[in-house]
């Protein structure tokens, strides 16, 4: 099975990488791009029974190791 | 008094943190493999600055893992007095064993040069030899070093003056500009709540002797070579004498 997890800043945490691309992208002329956070992308194989045991164990794995909680969130994705 | 430099692969300042705690304080040190899981009889433990398996994932993410940090914790946990230098502080941060965490620097670049920095707090075994507002000249050298913490964590680490290390000016005061990397109340390094367990950004042992820009850091490691000498360090099983 594979899941996908997505790691970002947490909203209260300032995110200089996505600050900087938004300004880029306002140069290059988007005038509508509000806000850009940048992140992280993991793909994760596992061999798991069904969906929801592959979800709480992806999960399981994003809080101890994918993503720090204290200045990160996640969202996992079963495919 | 001994200490062991913990080595993990891609640390960088293990060797300057040994060269300090020997030939220039004149005590002894053993280097300790990561993968090991004793400190060897330790009175005093380093974490050194360099890029720990890669900076993979997150700064100090992965050396968080490695086998000899339940050692590490378990001496902390004892009292031992613990120094995090850098990516230690980092490594320390992933542990749990100081609170918080590093993000980008503010201004997106990897800093490297010598600032000033107060110390705010000399009531833990890597202080006592200074002066409560003393400034000392050290080395920064990193690209995640903007500490950030929740408000009530920052709170309690104010009320309770564990904030031990702050960048500050010339002059001994914070300002915008003197903060290299936009670290919330200016924090350059904190301690635990026992304060035993110490971590900061800053380079003390690479300014231990003046041919390097600066001796000042030579402080941090004479303050738990002093505390050792006054009995006021804890952490090994057993004292032996």
């Amino acid at each position: 099975m594979r899941a996908r997890v997505y790691v970002t800043l947490k909203p209260s945490v300032f995110d200089p990488q996505g600050r900087v691309v938004a300004d880029a992208l306002q140069t290059l002329g988007y005038d509508d791009v509000r806000d850009v956070r940048q992140g992280k992308f993991f793909e994760v194989e596992l061999e798991a029974a069904d969906r929801g045991v592959a979800e709480a164990r992806v999960a399981e794995m994003a809080a101890k190791l994918l993503a720090n909680p204290v200045i990160e969130s996640y969202r996992v994705e079963v495919l | 008094m001994k200490f062991a430099v913990i080595v993990f692969p891609g640390s960088n300042s293990d060797r300057d943190a040994y060269h300090a705690a020997t030939a220039v304080v004149g005590e002894q040190a053993s280097l300790v493999w990561h993968k090991d899981t004793d400190l060897g009889g330790a009175d005093a433990v380093i974490l050194p600055g360099g890029f720990a398996h890669g900076d993979y994932l997150r700064s100090g993410a992965i050396a968080r893992f490695s086998p000899i940090l339940p050692a590490v914790s378990a001496f902390a946990a004892r009292g031992g007095p613990v120094l995090g230098i850098c990516n230690g502080f980092q490594v320390l941060l992933e542990a749990g064993l100081l609170p918080g965490a590093m993000v980008r620097n503010r201004g997106l670049k990897f800093v490297s040069r010598l600032v000033p920095v107060r110390v705010d707090a000399i009531d833990t075994p890597f202080t006592r030899s200074c002066s409560e507002g003393q400034v000392l000249r050290m080395p920064i050298a990193h690209g995640e070093g903007n500490y950030f913490a929740d408000p009530d964590t920052i709170a309690t680490l104010e009320r309770n003056r564990q904030v031990v290390f702050r960048y500050v000016d010339d002059a001994g005061q914070i300002t915008a500009v003197a903060n290299p990397n936009g670290s919330a109340h200016a924090i350059a390094g904190i301690c635990n709540a026992e304060r035993n367990v110490v971590g900061l950004m800053p380079h003390p042992e690479r300014a231990c002797e003046a041919a390097l820009g600066s001796a000042d850091g030579r402080a941090v490691l004479q303050s738990v070579v002093k505390a050792y000498a006054e009995g006021l360090v804890a952490g090994r099983p057993a004292i032996v004498r």
